[in-house]
């Protein structure tokens, strides 16, 4: 298989399953591109995270430009983003086309009824495996703390505490020189 | 002309969209519902509760629907609004992907320079903190159920999310797997 149909396959997959929004896929996008296809390293995927979250965009679409670029320059990039949109487009359309009533079907909301603390679960568990490898020890544990409760309690843009982090690690790096 | 209006009303909502899926749901509310009246509000609330039960991002979802419905109202056949469904969702993709494309470059370039690897070393722990407060945040009632109201769906939301978060996290079940297993309790329980 060549490595384009491999980026676009993969993606596609992703994009079929990325259901409640942009965070519900990093776990299923970690298992694919760093556990199976080692595409990335734990690390690297953190700093895609952080890339994506910081620019604007849809956060699976700009994951996927960039895993996507780092693989194949440009057109990796392009394929990896449309792959990833694609499964979203036809689902729609075929909604839009001949189930104007799929929203009120009673089997639909059941599965969901299920799906959703699933998708919870999805997003809360890689918080642990990256909190192993972004290196969390007893200087810097407070940092992952504290922008939790300001996102979720205080209503924080997650933009400000990237910049405020980031500024904050160049102005660190510079002092310990 | 309906389309260029798409591809410049979806431009804008693509390169104005900070930080994912809901916080665009009230830019995309004023192009489309009150200055364009491509679809009314009902039509739009139903788009947002049929974009929670699909696949993909919330804003190609909208994008999607949006181009094929107004370009029907327009008085086009299927085919055209097809196009126009898939030059919408398009164009909410392109503007931030060039913008993608030069920051992937220059990250790559200078992935070992010091001032870079600062700067990662403190955004890590950061990424932490924003997946465990996009999880908090989700642990409501519309996920979960009322616990006085509906008790059992309550109750039995826990044990999908307890189950899916230790069959992930312990026994390496596959995401997809386990989403496909949850939903299909749904179906048979409920």
């Amino acid at each position: 298989m060549g490595i384009y149909t491999d980026i676009f396959l993969t993606f596609a997959k992703i994009g079929s399953f990325t259901l409640g929004g942009g965070y519900a896929m990093v776990q299923i996008m970690e298992k694919e591109v760093v556990d199976k296809k080692h595409w990335l390293s734990h690390e690297e995927f953190m700093d895609t995270l952080v890339v994506a979250q910081s620019t604007p965009g849809l956060f699976a679409i700009d994951m996927a430009s960039h895993i996507g670029l780092k693989l194949k320059g440009v057109t990796g990039g392009v394929v990896g983003a449309l792959a990833t949109a694609l499964p979203s487009i036809i689902a729609i359309l075929l909604i839009a086309m001949f189930f104007q009533t799929f929203k009120d079907n009673i089997y639909v909301e059941k599965v969901f009824m299920g799906v959703r603390p699933c998708v919870v679960a999805l997003i809360l568990a890689p918080c642990f495996t990256m909190a192993r490898k972004a290196k969390l020890n007893k200087y810097n544990w407070w940092i992952p703390v504290v922008t939790a409760v300001l996102i979720a309690a205080f209503g924080v843009s997650p933009i400000w505490c990237i910049l405020v982090a980031g500024i904050g690690g160049f102005l660190w790096g510079k002092l310990k020189d | 002309m309906i389309f260029l209006e798409l591809f410049y009303v979806f431009s804008k909502i693509g390169i104005f969209n900070f930080g994912g899926g809901y916080a665009m749901l009230s830019l995309i509310q004023d192009e489309v519902v009150n200055k364009h009246h491509w679809m009314t509000i009902n039509e739009f609330t139903d788009i947002v509760a049929v974009s929670q039960s699909t696949p993909g991002p919330i804003g190609i979802n909208c994008a999607t629907y949006t181009g094929y419905t107004a370009v029907i109202h327009e008085g086009y056949p299927t085919w055209a609004a097809v196009l126009g469904a898939v030059l919408a969702s398009l164009s909410v993709i392109w503007l931030p992907f060039i913008l993608m494309v030069s920051i992937s470059k220059f990250l790559i370039k200078h992935h070992d320079s010091k001032a870079v690897t600062s700067i990662f070393s403190t955004l890590r722990p950061v990424i932490v903190g924003l997946l465990a407060a996009a999880a908090l945040m989700l642990m409501s009632k519309e996920n979960f159920g009322d616990p006085t109201e509906s008790p059992f769906v309550f109750v039995l939301s826990i044990i999908l999310f307890l189950f899916a978060f230790v069959g992930t996290r312990l026994y390496k079940v596959h995401p997809i797997v386990m989403i496909l297993l949850c939903g299909l309790a749904g179906l048979l329980i409920y």
